[in-house]
């Protein structure tokens, strides 16, 4: 319960990073860090008391495993993460080489 | 005990990822608190995906590096500072009650439901021949997501190289404009 508590503070930072921020650099931060935060939790849920990997062995002696389901869901979303974390990145590159600089409250007239 | 202190880690790694000037040192401070995630990943029995997030986290860490080098901005304090601060704070506030109520919903730590989970830890050897469930989740049971993620994957680079590409493509006789398109 504490752990679900802590989890959802750090997904609150992220969101507090994305929401005050001015910086672009600084807001595609506070995505990332949300998006550890909602991994983390759904992996959190699985988790089972006294369990182990969910490979199986010859020899295996304890039964109980962990809930394989989140882990394989948030394999995906990692991945996906990746993908549009770099999507963000380049628009934000591309900002930059317009404009000269990553803040929001400058980024007003169009250009070009 | 050592998942607390984990999460605190990363809890004050996230901090000071915020609130630091310089950024550099933010991305770098993002970096420690992927790799602590990925140890955490690794306490909590899911090796699979503790290995994938350490090779996300370094090949992001390298992508923001790359985008923030030599490119500082000061801080700016302009504008309607405190009432955009106490908003962002009431806001965050409210998320953070909300989600404690709902937490009383969900199973206890450690004791998760499994009703479908169950299923596949008992068949998923004879069914799939996979000694490894998470594998036979996403390849097999699951593989019209993991289909899906890679079409993600797939339109997400494309979008990556088409605004990245500096010039257009030449047409018969004319060139296109150089900084847009």
């Amino acid at each position: 319960m504490a752990l679900y508590i802590l989890c959802t503070i750090l997904f609150s930072l992220g969101l507090y990073c994305i929401l005050r921020k001015r910086n672009i650099i600084k807001i595609i931060i506070g995505v990332i860090i949300a998006e550890y935060a909602v991994n983390l939790f759904f992996v959190l849920i699985g988790y089972r008391v006294e369990g182990r990997a969910p490979i199986h062995a010859p020899d295996q002696k304890i039964l109980n495993m962990v809930d394989p389901l989140p882990q394989a869901i948030v394999l995906t979303a990692i991945v996906i993460g990746l993908a549009t974390t770099a999507l963000l990145i380049a628009i934000a590159m591309r900002i930059y080489e317009k404009y000269g600089t990553f803040d929001i409250t400058k980024i007003k007239e169009l250009k070009g | 005990m050592e998942l607390y202190i984990l999460l605190g880690f990363m809890i004050l790694g996230a901090i000071i990822a915020i609130e630091i000037k310089d950024l550099l040192s933010s991305v770098v401070a993002v970096g420690a608190v992927g790799l602590g995630l990925s140890i955490m990943f690794l306490i909590l029995k899911a090796p699979d995906v503790a290995i994938t997030q350490l090779v996300v986290e370094i090949l992001a860490l390298i992508i923001l590096v790359r985008a923030t080098l030599k490119k500082d901005l000061p801080f700016s304090a302009s504008g309607r500072w405190f009432f955009n601060t106490i908003i962002t704070i009431c806001f965050v506030a409210l998320f953070l009650i909300v989600g404690m109520k709902c937490f009383k919903d969900l199973p206890g730590f450690g004791y998760p439901i499994m009703r479908i989970s169950s299923v596949y830890l008992k068949d998923g050897l004879s069914q799939t021949g996979a000694a490894n469930t998470v594998a036979s989740v996403i390849l097999d049971y699951r593989a019209y997501d993991t289909l899906g993620e890679a079409t993600v994957l797939f339109t997400a680079v494309i979008g990556v190289l088409a605004i990245v590409r500096r010039i257009g493509r030449k047409k018969q006789g004319k060139t296109i404009g150089e900084d847009d398109e």
